[in-house]
This record gives structure tokens, C-alpha cells and sequence, in this order.
């Protein structure tokens, strides 16, 4: 994939206490970024730097107050009608809460099959099996989210993500509410899929992860992409000095 | 002990209680006089189930109607229902039967006194309904909503796929409460001459002057509706159950 995105301003109203607003506060401030031709982007940077504003404006669940973002030279649709129909191309995952609690793990797979790609009950339980095998949750297909571990429910939602074969998929911090053990099984899962040519944007703490998975870094701050390219330039040698102090706080040696 | 027996026991002492509340009163009790209009009796109460069916039906669409209206996003929209809301809420139901009917339905030429005391009554729960279903939308975490808008549903496959299968898990223990409250608030439909169970057990204590005897099967009369209802709740309450994540 290729992504441009120019002049990217995103603002929300500022609370004020009392459920009143006073003005807003501007979260992207004219962000601007270029990619080559790159499989994985990963954005990180400091927590409230604007990486899951710009991540949410990718998936198509936000609409900017202005600015332009074009993936392959397709710009984005301007219209919620036509972002629907954008997110139905794309998967997305969050930190959390993606499965609906009601349904088991696969009617939470067969959801989008049926409801929004129009494929049959049988159609769209023949799809998952396969997938559902390979990462070793076919045992659990049964199961609510509530008697899954937070480790399965998100390869349960990057699954669901995965199975209406999607262009590519955003994730924002998947494992950020995991415990450590689980932590790894969520990422070996993304590793393996990226691996296979996967596309992914993906907002995540875990440096190291990054750093394994990258093609190139943006490194979100103030609203700004102020510094970017690729992963071993980053690494290697930043040359924004804000960069190295954050590189410097989470890069354990 | 099994539920069943503990039941039971409470049921007995309760019965017990009454009992010597009832000894102590020096009271003519004259129940043939009463037998002889049990027909009556009968025909109040099916009217009574009648009109709270209908009025419970009636009265889950308008709360439905106004819940939505009042998280619509449309600040007239929402006046609109807020508005509806706090007038039915705040003014008693005997006052809205009396202008409801005499005034209202009589000034649009709405002369059925039966449909005008199920809309009136319809009106009345729907207020309440209105706030328990907004609550329970309310109560649905953003996140899901953002779940369902990222796989692609529609604003309304989200309220039917998502949001409403979860909301009715939380709302139906106070949508229960609110059916029964629906049913003995029927109650107050004699006072626009409606024929109901209360009506008929008024009149029947006109006649025989036997006040206990009229208004005790009335009593039961409620309890035989309104506990099947509570049951049904509870069943539904549990099939509905699930951990939440």
C-alpha cells in the first residue's frame, strides 16, 4: 500500500465541566505523511500525541474537519454513506470490547458475513472454519466473550476483522489491555499474518514489536507526524531528538 | 429447601397474619350475596385483561417512539419527547383520564371510550417506558457501537444486531415492574365509565353493601394477571442471561 495523507486537521470539543464545551481542542494540526510502497506502517509516539485520532480517520470512522487521505492514490470518501462503504473493505480492531457479548464467538464471525457481505449462514460458517482451525480457536467458537481470555477475544475480533477479506487492517493498541502472556500469543498471530502479506496499519506501544514488524514508522507527537520513514532509520539513527528521549524511555536494552 | 416450599411457607404466615387481622375485625361477612354476581365479576375482569394487554402492547410502542426521540440528536426532537416525558410522568393519571377523555378525545371526536382509555393508558406507561428503554440504550458502551459501525452495519442492522439485543437483557426487569404498575393502573379507567374489574366490584358493592366481598376478588382478580406476568419476566430474564465481557 501507498498512504498520503495532507494537511490532516482533526479538533473535539473541550470540555468544560458540567457537560458544557468551551471551544475545542485541535488533536491533529495539519499532519502530513508520505509512505513508499510498504506492506505494515506502524504509528507510535507519546499517549494523547494523536495516533488513534489519525488511526480512527484511516478506518474511515471519523471524518476530518480537513485535509486529504489517499490510500494508492484513492482518496477517502467525504460522505458517511461512502465511508460505510470504505470500512466494509477494511478491518478494524480495538484496544478492547470488540466482540458484541451477546453473540458466541462465532456469531461474532458470522455477523458481518451474513449481515454485511451478504453471504449465506452455511456460506459464511464454511469460511471461518478453516481460519478458526489454523489459529486454534475452533474449541472456543462456542464460547461467549465473557468465558474467553482477553488474549483469544482479540484473535476471536482480529479474526472477525480478517475473514470479509479486507484491503487491509487498522489496529489500535490490540494488545494494550492484554496481560503479558497474552500479549504475545495476540502478536505472534499479527507477526504470522503479516508474514503472508497481510496489509496493516497498526498504533502500538510495544517497540520491539515495531520494530520486528515495520516497514515504516511515524512517529505521532503534538499532532504531527515529526518524524517518519523507515524502520531501521528510526531506530538506528533519529534525527528529531524527541524521538531518542521516547526511544530512550521505552526501548528496553 | 427447594423455591417452591419456601414459597409456600412465607405464603402461609403471611396467610396466617391476615387471618388474625381479619378475626379481630366484627365483621357480617355475607358471601352469597356477592356469589350471585359473579358473572359480573367475570366480565369486568376479561375487559380488565383486555385493555391492559391492549395498553401494554400500545404503550411499548410509544415508549419505544419517544426513547428514540429523546436520544435522536435533534434538539426540537428531543424537547418534543423530554417534554411529553416529565408532563405524563409528573401529573397524576386520574387527572390526564379525566381531560384525556372528557376534553381531548371528545374535542377530536374520539367518542369509543375503550380505545380512548387504552390510548390514554398507552400514553401514561409510555412516559415511563420511554426513560427505562432510553436508559438502556444509554447504558450500551460506545465501544460496541464503534464494533459495529467498523464491520460496516448500518445505523439501524447496529440498533437491531447490536444495541437493542443488548439493552433488552438490562431494561427487562424494570420493563416488568412497569407492565404490572400497567395493569393496576388500568384500575382507574372507571372513572371515564369504562366496565372493567374495579368498575364492576364498585357496583357490586353498591348493591349488597358487602365491601370485603367485593373488593377481595378484586384484589385476586390483579394478582391473577399480574403474577403470571412477573413469571414470565423472570423466565425471560434468564434466558436472556449472559456474562457480561
Amino acid at each position: 500500500m501507498n498512504l498520503v495523507v495532507t494537511d490532516l486537521v482533526q479538533r473535539f470539543p473541550a470540555p468544560a465541566g458540567g457537560g458544557r464545551t468551551a471551544g475545542s481542542v485541535t488533536v491533529l494540526d495539519r499532519l502530513s505523511l508520505a509512505t513508499g510502497e510498504i506492506g505494515t506502517l506502524v504509528l507510535v509516539g507519546p499517549s494523547g500525541g494523536g495516533k488513534s485520532t489519525l488511526l480512527r480517520i484511516l478506518a474511515g470512522l471519523d471524518m476530518p474537519a480537513a485535509g486529504d487521505v489517499a490510500f494508492d492514490g484513492e482518496p477517502l470518501p467525504r460522505d458517511e454513506e461512502g465511508l460505510r462503504c470504505y470500512r466494509r473493505t477494511v478491518g478494524t480492531v480495538f484496544q478492547a470490547y470488540n466482540l458484541f457479548p451477546h453473540l458466541t464467538a462465532m456469531e461474532n464471525l458470522l455477523l458481518p458475513l451474513v449481515h454485511v457481505h451478504g453471504l449465506t449462514e452455511a456460506g459464511a460458517r464454511a469460511r471461518v472454519q478453516a481460519p478458526l482451525e489454523r489459529f486454534r480457536l475452533a474449541e472456543h467458537a462456542h464460547k461467549r466473550p465473557a468465558e474467553l481470555s482477553g488474549g483469544q477475544k482479540q484473535r476471536i475480533a482480529i479474526l472477525r476483522a480478517l475473514v470479509v477479506q479486507p484491503r487491509r487492517l487498522f489496529l489500535d493498541e490490540p494488545t494494550s489491555a492484554l496481560d503479558p502472556e497474552m500479549r504475545a500469543e495476540v502478536l505472534e498471530m499479527i507477526a504470522e499474518l503479516r508474514a503472508e502479506g497481510r496489509q496493516f496499519v497498526l498504533v502500538t506501544h510495544e517497540m520491539a514489536f515495531a520494530r520486528r514488524v515495520a516497514d515504516e514508522i511515524a512517529f505521532v507527537a503534538d499532532g504531527r507526524v515529526t518524524c517518519g520513514g523507515s524502520t531501521e532509520a528510526f531506530f538506528g539513527r533519529p534525527a528529531d531528538p524527541r524521538v531518542r528521549a521516547f526511544l530512550a524511555t521505552t526501548l528496553v536494552p | 429447601m427447594p423455591r417452591w416450599i419456601a414459597h409456600l411457607l412465607v405464603a402461609m404466615v403471611f396467610a396466617a397474619a391476615v387471618a388474625v387481622a381479619f378475626s379481630r375485625v366484627d365483621y357480617d361477612w355475607n358471601w352469597p350475596a356477592v356469589w350471585g354476581y359473579r358473572r359480573k365479576f367475570l366480565q369486568g375482569w376479561l375487559v380488565t385483561v383486555a385493555v391492559s394487554l391492549s395498553a401494554l402492547v400500545v404503550s411499548g410502542l410509544v415508549g419505544s417512539v419517544a426513547a428514540l426521540m429523546l436520544r435522536s440528536g435533534n434538539s426540537l426532537v428531543e424537547a418534543a419527547a423530554r417534554v411529553y416525558v416529565e408532563l405524563i410522568r409528573g401529573t397524576p393519571l386520574l387527572v390526564q383520564l379525566l381531560i384525556g377523555f372528557y376534553v381531548v378525545a371528545t374535542a377530536v371526536g374520539l367518542e369509543n371510550r375503550y380505545v380512548a382509555g387504552v390510548l390514554l393508558l398507552s400514553l401514561f406507561s409510555g412516559a415511563y417506558m420511554a426513560e427505562i428503554f432510553r436508559g438502556g440504550l444509554d447504558a450500551i458502551p460506545r465501544a460496541q457501537i464503534d464494533s459495529g459501525r467498523a464491520i460496516g452495519l448500518t445505523p439501524w442492522q447496529s440498533l437491531r444486531l447490536v444495541v437493542l439485543p443488548q439493552a433488552v437483557r438490562l431494561v427487562l426487569p424494570a420493563v416488568a415492574g412497569q407492565l404490572v404498575s400497567l395493569v393496576k393502573d388500568s384500575s382507574l379507567l372507571s372513572v371515564i365509565a369504562i366496565s372493567e374489574l374495579t368498575l364492576n366490584a364498585q357496583e357490586v358493592n353498591a348493591f349488597t353493601y358487602s365491601t370485603l366481598e367485593s373488593y377481595l376478588p378484586l384484589a385476586a382478580g390483579y394478582l391473577m394477571l399480574t403474577l403470571p406476568l412477573s413469571a414470565l419476566a423472570r423466565w425471560l430474564e434468564h434466558r436472556f442471561r449472559y456474562e457480561i465481557a
